[in-house]
């Protein structure tokens, strides 16, 4: 079974790979698009700018790899970003897994941004996922773009507006938040992810 | 309903997490990793390390506590004391760490801020400020943890947070020192001076002494999250006990 954490060298991939030690899990961190493409279950986290890692994946020639990668792929914070078609952060170019735009939270006097800290799940589908996860359940956010609530979207948060906190397409799931950093439900979501069907 | 944050923050010296006063009298109250593990198990929202003598020994942060600390906790942690380059806070982030702070650096070289938010991004940068009042006016001290290079930074606090808030950081910790230690409550004037002056997330430092000042700062200050040390560490206050009074006056908070 062979787990592979994306390392764009963007952000934090440690916590994540940490994480999933803890789990039990032995996850291999790499850059390298034919390891990734012969993953069985590929974890993309990220932190920092979406033009910087558009920019990255592309000169790693990982785009086509991550956009064609048909088992289960969980995107983490930026990396569920990119899954979308476009970011309006320097109107980077998203893998297109998801459609939507990646658009920026507004903020206001009550609302200070990034959005940063705990907030709560609103499930809005079941999926294997969030199993065992209750509605309303807080998880830790960090971030000053969101994606829309769409079709795609399985838990949502509200932050002013609502937006996607869980997406799922197919084999392609996305967490807006930290599970790495969420305490025991964090690790009840990364367990769930590692227990899907390969 | 974003949750207020309460965060206990932890100074470290030689690897081990001590208390007392600043370079005198310091007392060893454990492991940064035990303590670490201990806090986010009873729910701490996030946790703040500062490497008190990193600044006055002029080096870097370590990053063997740190990595240490990343390995076993799942809430965010933020690590001070030290970070003078891009590289340190570079270094501190792929240890683990979720942010970093930078405060006398940061007035040293306010590009600082710009440099690592431009890398790492702003979520990643905060900004840490001690504030002491002078003259009816809130200036900003320099060296805080060094007694003999302790210097009014010549720039008055509204303006600097403002600054540092245009300049890239995503979170302002203001650390109101005329309170520090004292336990009478959080300077609520002032942080409510300083929220009205910025978008990003302001969180208070120093004076909690008990459960109504948390109340307080939140209600009257709007704070996004309460940082304390000495009322955590001694258990007069513990979190869960903390944040079960807040939510029965109606304070979010993550339970």
């Amino acid at each position: 079974m062979s787990l592979v954490v994306v390392d764009i060298g963007v952000g934090n991939t440690a916590s994540m790979v940490w994480a999933l030690e803890r789990l039990g899990a032995r996850p291999r961190l790499s850059a390298d698009a034919a390891c990734i493409a012969d993953a069985e279950q590929l974890v993309f986290p990220g932190v920092g700018a979406a033009g910087f890692a558009a920019e990255r994946i592309e000169a790693l020639g990982l785009t086509e790899v991550l956009h064609a990668f048909n088992r289960p792929l969980l995107g983490v914070c930026l990396g569920m970003q990119m899954l979308f078609e476009r970011s309006e952060e320097g109107g980077a170019p998203g893998l297109g897994r998801l459609a939507g735009t990646v658009r920026r939270l507004r903020p206001s006097p009550e609302r200070p941004s990034p959005h940063m800290g705990w907030n709560r799940l609103s499930k809005r589908a079941d999926d294997p996922l969030l199993e065992g996860v209750e509605d309303g359940t807080y998880a830790y956010f960090v971030h000053g773009y969101a994606a829309p609530v769409t079709a795609d979207t399985v838990a949502s948060c509200t932050y002013g507006e609502p937006f996607s906190a869980v997406v799922r397409r197919g084999n392609a799931w996305g967490c807006q938040f930290h599970p790495e950093r969420s305490g025991p439900v964090g690790a009840r979501i990364l367990r769930n992810f590692l227990d899907l069907p390969c | 309903m974003l949750a207020r944050r309460i965060i206990p923050c932890l100074d470290v010296r030689g690897g081990r997490v001590v208390k007392g006063v600043r370079f005198r009298d310091h007392i060893d109250v454990g492991d940064p990793v035990e303590m670490a593990h201990a806090y986010s198990a009873e729910g701490a929202d996030e946790l703040v390390f500062y490497d008190i003598t990193a600044s006055p020994e002029g080096r870097g942060p370590e990053l063997g506590w740190i990595e240490a600390v990343a390995r076993v906790i799942d809430i965010p942690f933020c690590v001070a004391g030290g970070i003078r380059t891009l590289d340190h806070a570079l270094a501190c982030l792929t240890a683990g760490a979720d942010k970093v702070s930078i405060n006398s650096p940061a007035l040293e070289r306010p590009d600082l801020t710009e440099e690592i938010a431009q890398v790492a991004g702003s979520q990643c940068v905060v900004v840490g400020v001690d504030s002491e009042q002078v003259e009816g006016q809130w200036r900003v001290r320099q060296y805080t943890g060094d007694p003999s290079r302790q210097k009014d930074a010549g720039r008055l606090t509204l303006d600097w947070i403002a600054e540092a808030q245009s300049r890239g950081a995503g979170e302002i910790v203001l650390n109101c020192m005329d309170r520090d230690g004292v336990r009478q409550g959080y300077d609520i004037e002032q942080l409510q001076a300083a929220r009205s002056r910025l978008s990003i997330p302001l969180i208070a430092s120093g004076g909690a002494g008990s459960a109504e000042h948390f109340r307080d700062v939140f209600d009257q200050a709007d704070v996004s999250g309460a940082l304390a040390a000495s009322v955590f560490h001694s258990r007069k206050l513990t979190v869960p006990d903390l944040k079960q009074r807040l939510a029965r006056w109606h304070i979010p908070v993550r339970l």
